[in-house]
């Protein structure tokens, strides 16, 4: 026998040997150590590759190194492919064992809610800056002037007498009774954005006002409205009907229509009620409006022979009521999170 | 405002489509609130005659009343009324009758004896307003007959209008029907009056001691009267109208004031003769009023006395007793008066008097109106008195306060065109305007006109008035509907996002949105530790324990809690969004914005998780001040959110005795932010910096502290040490216990090391360890293991 030839029958029993063991792998784990074992230093294969040095003859000694080469990668694909198998078995047995009923955890945190007037709020200022309308806020305690005087209300205007204000106790001695006070309505922000934004003005102004109102179903000494004004040159009664119209449509749904008739307020002139309806159904009033009086623009520092606008305005927390159809107005405001969670 | 379908036709031909009526009422601004048909006949009542009355030992409160309803037969009938005698004749419902309440009439009876029918009175049948008897008729009425068809009573409608304050016409018929008429293009037919002042001269001197009060007294003297009760029909108009006939002079009186909207008063003439004195009362001075309430004045008040100086009636709000016109009179004195309003609102206020005289004066009566009135009260009278004598000489004092009768404005043309978007003509101005009255004439002025302002319109005094009527009669439907193009950019300012921002991070952890009345009771800040020196006060509360408004959510917030905590809901977390008003050095106080979130069976470090998310989330920061506990909090469990000297707010739990104060259970965790200035902090967009493509080498250190200590303050000294290499450190773990001293606590902390531009070297990474180490050192920590 030649050495080459026993050499290639040894190379032969290596791979041989080798499948073999890595075949008998039943593990990972297992095949893992047999691949170590495998290209370790004692490894038949490494020490075969030691002896072909010992090859005098450049053709035997290639041919025997690329037989052990070819035996090598078949020892290699072998282990891969085992591996492949035992890791895809040991997972399928890992899901099968580790199953978790989900139902059994529920959320440890639950989300909370805002209230109903602050998201009916939201929607409304979201269909007002939908047609161009920026919003503005102001102080809830407010002066006499801003409450009354600038809104066409001197002093002894009977129509003070219709909004139960609420004053505040002077600070001192020196200061004017009822000169102080929780604003009544929102209009006091018409005057503010008035005397520091210029016109254009295109600008709702939602918030909480207070009236000396006993509480019942229907009202609360505390409550929300929102009011709106658009101030430029050119501005007319159209454009007020037409402010009320798109926004009929845009908060109610298409199948509203709406309509103004006449009606009083100090601040405007002409004045309205702006009722809304679906289509044959019952006219729903549902705030006041009108085109800015010119006592209101001045006070507003704002020339009424060079601008004109209107406003509108309506009360908030019936339009929460309404759509969750809470039956007693005063359940907005106990504050119990079984009312509060049922609207997150 | 009552309107009478019947009576509003009487001025002009409206038709009978009551609902297009209404329709266009409310079109011209009087809004109709309702429509009510009445004296719509209720079939099987029928007219019946008292025979006899009984009373039964057993029921006091009742009367038997046996009746003939014409066929002969006797019924027994049960009647709580009192007011029947045996003679009278009187309205049956019948068995089976439906009555407009919805009863349905059957021999209910009582102790066992059935009654056959109900007797009626005017209410209950919709007859009239009077339901304080039954209702007795005519003697001499047919018995039998359907009680309507006897009393020959139409049936009406009522139109119930909402009257605007700037209507002071249209609280009398003739100002609804002149607009209305205007409105749908009808002739307006001015009611018949008796002009013809033919007795001899009778003149009541007037002496008018407060001309600015009082700027027109007219008196007319009438004789030839007999007092009587009204006929039917004037009894049946008032009653609808809502007021009860009494005689035939003060019915009259009452019709004037309903169709003219002209307040008068009939005196008995004798107690007036010598004349009348206005004048202001004396302070405290006594006056009995026609409503037998002694009242006491102020020197504000207007007073009518006679000659004697003896009060006779609260000048436009009511009379008084002895002046009144009684049974026996047969001559009187008519008074039309104009008064100045507000003071009328201001007495009648006072008084808490409201009368249907006072009501027209605080709004403003015509002026000019009183000879018309005069004419048609006569008119009236005569139905009555066909003796009746109008005496000439009739007074009529003047003031100079008196209004002129015309008033003007100029109205530019342009000024309709600006304030409508409508065209109008000098032409059609007149035509919309003058038929109800005003005039129009030219203005020197090119595109002005001069307006005249008719005398029962003193809401009208400018040109922008003048535009609204031209809008009321062209029409609002005719204006059109234009949709105005923003020229604005619709958006929510950066401090409005952030609020919707926070509101949805704030919810996201948990707490729903409360809003408690920010109205407090005394005391109730004094009871979470805060002062009430700051707190404005009310000066006309509903409540006492509603007088004082809020300097903090916290008490507002902590009652909240309370209700939830007794009604057994678990996982109580909730927050706030709202103004506090302490009182600064302005007038108005230092309103701001607040933020108060409160978890109940939660410690300080869900407030501090709270606070966290809600800092990291609007990108603001703050030093956590441990050293200045907030008012109110847990003294060692809490602090203040500062910048500098100022605060933000504040984090922690509640002091365990403002917790026992609010009956609270439990510990409360509590975040407080004030949103007037984090939320105008507006963070510079953060530039973007470059991920290192190196490895990073991590290493954990932990140090045993003194809790003297805070964790903050390592956190610093670390993160000093650490220098630009430290790119994250965390504290995964506290410990205290065994091994550790009692003053003291591990704080074990996770470091990780990176640079931008290359890989860290061993001898670097320990380097910065030592440095670390070295920097806790210095504030008495101890390398742990």
């Amino acid at each position: 026998m030649s050495s080459s030839h026993s050499l290639a029958s040894e190379i032969s029993k290596a791979q041989t040997d080798a499948l073999s063991a890595i075949a008998g792998a039943i593990d990972a784990a297992g095949l893992r150590s047999v691949q170590a074992e495998l290209s370790g230093k004692k490894s038949e294969l490494t020490v075969l590759r030691s002896q072909l040095g010992k090859i005098q003859d450049a053709e035997e000694r290639k041919t025997a190194g690329q037989a052990i080469n070819a035996c090598a990668q078949a020892i290699e694909a072998a282990i891969g492919e085992r591996m492949s198998l035992l890791l895809a078995g040991e997972r399928a047995q890992q899901v099968a064992s580790e199953a978790m009923d989900l139902s059994e955890f529920v959320t440890a945190k639950r989300r909370g809610s805002t209230h109903i007037v602050t998201q009916a709020t939201q929607r409304l200022e979201d269909v007002f800056i939908g047609l161009g309308f920026q919003v503005a806020e102001g102080p809830e305690v407010e002066t006499d002037f801003y409450n009354f005087e600038a809104l066409n209300m001197p002093k002894t205007h009977p129509a003070r007498s219709e909004f139960d204000t609420m004053f505040i106790e002077p600070a001192s001695a020196d200061q004017e009774p009822n000169s102080v006070l929780l604003r009544t309505h929102t209009s006091p922000v018409q005057i503010r954005v008035m005397q520091s934004w210029k016109p254009p003005i295109y600008a709702v102004m939602p918030g909480r006002v207070f009236r000396r109102d006993t509480p019942d179903a229907t009202h609360m000494p505390v409550f929300h409205q929102i009011e709106g004004i658009v101030v430029d040159k050119g501005i007319t009664f159209a454009h007020l009907a037409g402010i009320i119209e798109a926004f009929t449509k845009a908060f109610f749904g298409n199948e509203f229509t709406s309509r103004l008739r006449p009606s009083f307020f100090p601040f405007t002139e002409p004045s309205a009620e702006f009722d809304i309806r679906r289509a044959n159904g019952a006219w729903i009033e549902l705030g006041g409006c009108g085109m800015m009086h010119p006592n209101v623009l001045r006070a507003g520092g704002i020339d009424p022979d060079e601008y004109t606008g209107f406003a509108f305005g309506f009360g908030i927390d019936r339009m929460a009521k309404e759509r969750h159809n809470v039956e007693d107005i005063r359940e907005m405001y106990t504050n119990d999170l079984r009312f509060l969670r049922q609207f997150s | 405002m009552k309107i009478l379908h019947s009576w509003l036709n009487e001025f002009a031909d409206f038709g009978n489509d009551v609902d297009a009526i209404a329709a266009r009422i409310t079109e011209l601004g009087l809004a109709v609130e309702s429509v009510d048909r009445v004296g719509t006949p209720v079939k099987g009542v029928v007219t019946a005659k008292v025979l006899r009355l009984e009373k039964h030992p057993d029921a006091a409160k009742v009367t038997r009343v046996y009746v003939d309803a014409g066929d002969g037969v006797e019924r027994h009938v049960w009647c709580g009324a009192t007011n029947m005698q045996a003679g009278d004749i009187v309205p049956l419902a019948t068995l089976g009758t439906n009555m407009p309440d919805g009863r349905v009439i059957t021999q209910r009876g009582i102790l066992g004896i059935d009654s056959e029918g109900m007797l009626c009175s005017g209410t209950e049948i919709g007859l009239s307003s009077d339901g304080s008897g039954l209702l007795i008729l005519p003697p001499g009425t047919a018995l039998g007959l359907d009680v309507y068809e006897a009393l020959g009573v139409d049936s009406d409608v009522v139109f119930d209008l909402d009257v605007t304050r700037n209507r002071p016409d249209c609280t009398g018929y003739l100002g609804v029907a002149r607009d209305l008429a205007a409105g749908m293009g009808k002739k307006l037919v001015l009611p018949s009056v008796d002009k013809s002042a033919t007795g001899q001269s009778l003149t009541v001197p007037v002496a008018i001691a407060a001309p600015e009060r009082c700027s027109r007294f007219t008196v007319q003297v009438m004789s030839g009267i007999s007092i009587s009760q009204s006929p039917d029909w004037i009894a049946r108009r008032l009653a609808r109208a809502g007021m009860r006939s009494i005689n035939n002079v003060v019915d009259v009186s009452n019709l004037v004031n309903l169709e003219l909207n002209q307040p008068n008063h009939a005196y008995d003439f004798d107690s007036v003769k010598d004349g009348f004195i206005v004048r202001l009362a004396r302070e405290g001075e006594q006056f009995t009023t026609l409503d037998v309430v002694e009242r006491t004045l102020s020197a504000s008040d207007l007073l009518i006395c006679n000659a004697q100086d003896k009060p006779v009636g609260i000048a436009g709000i009511m009379g008084g007793l002895e002046s009144e016109v009684t049974d026996s009179t047969t001559s009187i004195a008519v008074e039309i008066a104009y008064f100045e309003p507000d003071a009328v609102r201001a007495t009648s206020t006072r008084l808490a008097l409201r009368t249907e005289a006072s009501l027209r004066f605080e709004r403003g009566v015509d002026p000019f109106g009183a000879e018309f009135a005069l004419a048609r009260f006569a008119e009236l009278l005569r139905i009555t008195c066909p003796n009746l004598v109008v005496h000439s000489g009739a007074t009529d004092a003047r003031t100079d306060a008196l209004p002129m009768q015309v008033r003007t404005t100029e109205v530019r043309l342009n000024t309709i065109k600006r304030v409508l978007g409508i065209d109008v003509t000098a032409k059609v101005l007149e035509d919309l305007v003058a038929p109800i009255g005003f005039s129009v004439a030219k203005s020197a002025h090119d595109g002005v006109v001069e307006v005249g302002i008719p005398s029962w319109r003193n809401d009208c005094s400018s040109e922008i008035d003048i535009v609204e009527e031209v809008a009321r009669h062209y029409g609002y439907d005719n204006l059109g509907k234009i949709v105005p193009t923003s020229p604005v950019h619709g958006r929510l300012s950066d401090v409005q996002r952030r609020r919707r921002i926070l509101r949805e991070v704030v919810v996201s952890l948990g707490a729903s949105e409360a809003m408690p009345n920010p109205f407090l009771a005394p005391g109730d800040l004094a009871k979470v530790g805060l002062s009430e020196d700051n707190a404005l006060k009310l000066a006309n509360p509903l409540v006492a324990e509603e007088s004082v408004l809020r300097t903090s959510l916290v008490p507002g917030m902590l009652k909240s809690i309370a209700y939830n905590q007794s009604h057994r809901i678990r996982d109580i977390s909730l927050f706030e969004i709202g103004h506090v008003y302490p009182q600064g050095t302005e007038v108005l106080p230092d309103e701001f914005e607040s933020l108060c979130i409160m978890v109940a069976g939660a410690d300080a470090s869900v407030a501090m998780d709270i606070w966290s998310q809600v800092s990291s989330s609007l990108g603001v920061g703050a030093q956590l001040a441990q050293d200045q506990p907030p008012a109110g909090y847990h003294a060692t469990r809490s602090a203040q959110l500062k910048r500098g000297k100022t605060v933000l707010g504040s984090v922690g739990e509640i002091d365990p005795t403002v917790l026992a104060n609010a009956g609270i259970v439990g510990r409360v965790a509590c975040v407080e932010v004030n949103l007037s200035v984090v939320l105008g902090e507006v963070p510079k967009p953060q530039s973007a910096q470059v991920v290192s493509k190196y490895p990073s080498s991590d290493f954990d250190l932990a140090f045993v502290v003194a809790n003297s200590v805070p964790a903050a303050t390592l956190v610093k000294a670390l993160r000093q040490a650490g220098g630009n290499l430290l790119i994250d450190l965390a504290l995964f773990d506290v410990y205290r216990g065994k091994g550790v001293s009692e003053d003291s606590r591990s704080l074990a902390y996770r470091l990780r090391l990176q640079a931008p531009d290359r890989t860290l070297t061993d001898v670097e990474v320990s380097d910065v360890r030592a440095k670390c180490i070295s920097a806790a050192e210095k504030l008495g920590a101890t390398l742990r293991g």
